[in-house]
């Protein structure tokens, strides 16, 4: 039953999100405001992961290739295919619905318990189209580009170590990250991100909307929201894999 | 003007509002006083349609709220402004960008005459050239002062304040009440403000409704209220022994 009335107040919250904005230019303002809070706030942290996580990724996996019928580019075809896989659409949104889910959740939940949301209401402001729908479109927006430098970057970051360790010369790496690219891949990856992105920043914004009572409430919004964004990701990762492979 | 009803309002099994009826008049500060509990707040939140009512009418100039569409409800409450007990104040914007937010969404002004605008406001509540603070850097006073200007940003017709003065030193509640009452009487706005502040009830009391558990108990004005013969607003009113003797000393005289 508590599973219907959720699912049940998330859909009339998204309908309420979705329904006509008072004033096109002012949202249209806030979601730039968004789109540099969760935007250029993430770049950061999805710079350093990335690229440590390349390098990783290429060093295991040049210590497990030992056997000398496979040719030194697969390192390269490795990385990019990791990267590109998974690594950067569903690890890296898993770490930024840590990041930025929180941030939304405790954000609107601290709205919510100072009765700035209800002051939105009596304005006549719709308070849920205000505030969360800018944050929607915005990492909808953003939020492919962010992975794209973390698909560069985990890449680069695998050519570096690959190099330094002495694993494989720049030409194999190169190589590999050429080889048998098939386009349709970025497809599912971005398709995962778009879908990432919306889950992460509505369910958020859902847990930090209906947050009833004092500052400790916000605190267990905001981790409700991490854990329930994170749960998603992984079931909808499924969902998206399954129909593009199969 | 809003007239309010018969509403009344259910918590549970728990009545907390019970068939109140009351006329809010244009031009006054019509005050909604009572004990903590008592169901002064429900009411309010009531008439702004943050609760929904579980019988009765409020009527804001010939039309009952409460039965208006969603977009039809939404044209009243642009012309509502509320000063909440905590302020409310976007705590990532500066006193100019609240102050400027309804007039951003509402209105079609352009950047100069909004700033003219929010310039007036903070005159009036005595805060000018603050525009560039954040909620952050200001005392509890001046938050409800900031609070009250963006509430009358947008020339509302209706002013709703949630206990004004909590919190608030003797000497600050004077200087709120009395913006609060220049205000109503200044741009003619039907103002109810909810309060226990005896000083605010005597002050500026111009239309009083007393309410004894969800009960309407008692009207009149804010100097009636210390001749009064009811018993329950006698205990309210005289709670303190120091009101008691004030109100002696005053006789006695």
């Amino acid at each position: 039953m508590n599973l219907f009335f959720h699912l049940g107040r998330y859909f009339l919250l998204i309908k309420r999100v979705f329904s006509k904005p008072e004033k096109i230019s002012v949202y249209a303002k806030q979601t730039v405001y968004e789109i540099d809070n969760i935007g250029i706030g993430s770049l950061p942290i999805i710079s350093i992961i990335s690229f440590f996580m390349g390098g990783v990724i290429t060093i295991q996996a040049a210590f497990g290739f030992t056997n000398p019928i496979i040719p030194l580019y697969a390192l390269g075809f490795t990385t990019r295919e990791s990267m590109l896989l998974e690594f950067s659409p569903t690890i890296v949104c898993l770490i930024l619905a840590g990041k930025i889910g929180s941030n939304i959740a405790s954000e609107i939940g601290s709205m919510r318990i100072t009765e700035q949301i209800d002051a939105l209401e009596i304005m006549g402001i719709n308070s849920a189209g205000y505030l969360i729908l800018p944050k929607i479109l915005a990492a909808i927006f953003i939020l492919p580009f962010l992975i794209a430098i973390s698909m560069f970057l985990g890449i680069f970051g695998g050519y570096v170590m690959g190099i330094a360790t002495g694993a494989c010369n720049s030409y194999e790496f190169i190589f590999g990250i050429q080889a048998f690219f098939e386009p349709w891949k970025l497809y599912y990856s971005f398709t995962k991100v778009v879908t990432f992105a919306f889950l992460i920043t509505s369910i958020s914004s859902y847990f930090g909307y209906y947050t009833q009572g004092g500052a400790l409430e916000v605190g267990k919004s905001s981790t409700s929201a991490v854990v329930y964004s994170s749960i998603l990701i992984l079931v909808f990762n499924f969902i998206i894999t399954q129909l593009f492979f199969t | 003007m809003i007239e309010i009803k018969n509403i009344s309002k259910t918590f549970g099994d728990q009545l907390v509002v019970d068939k109140v009826s009351f006329v809010f008049e244009q031009g006054k500060t019509n005050l909604i006083i009572g004990e903590s509990g008592s169901g002064k707040t429900t009411i309010m939140k009531m008439m702004v349609g943050l609760h929904d009512l579980d019988e009765g009418e409020i009527i804001y100039d010939g039309e009952n709220f409460p039965t208006l569409q969603v977009k039809d409800k939404q044209e009243i409450r642009k012309q509502i402004g509320m000063l909440f007990q905590g302020g409310a104040l976007f705590d990532s914007q500066t006193l100019e960008e609240n102050i400027r937010f309804p007039l951003d969404m509402f209105t079609d002004m352009n950047d100069e005459e909004k700033r003219e605008r929010v310039n007036f406001c903070l005159d009036k509540v005595q805060l000018t050239n603050r525009n560039k603070l954040y909620p952050g850097e200001l005392s509890g006073g001046m938050k409800k002062r900031a609070a009250l200007a963006r509430a009358i940003s947008n020339n509302p017709k209706y002013l709703f304040c949630d206990e004004p003065n909590s919190g608030l030193d003797p000497k600050t509640s004077i200087v709120i009440d009395n913006l609060i009452q220049s205000i109503t009487h200044e741009f003619n706005i039907t103002t109810i403000v909810i309060t226990h502040d005896m000083n605010s009830v005597v002050e500026i009391g111009e239309n009083v409704l007393y309410i004894y558990k969800g009960k309407p108990w008692w009207t009149g004005n804010g100097k009636d209220i210390l001749h009064t013969k009811n018993p329950e607003l006698l205990d309210f009113v005289f709670a303190s022994g120091f009101m008691k003797e004030v109100f002696q000393a005053v006789n006695k005289k």
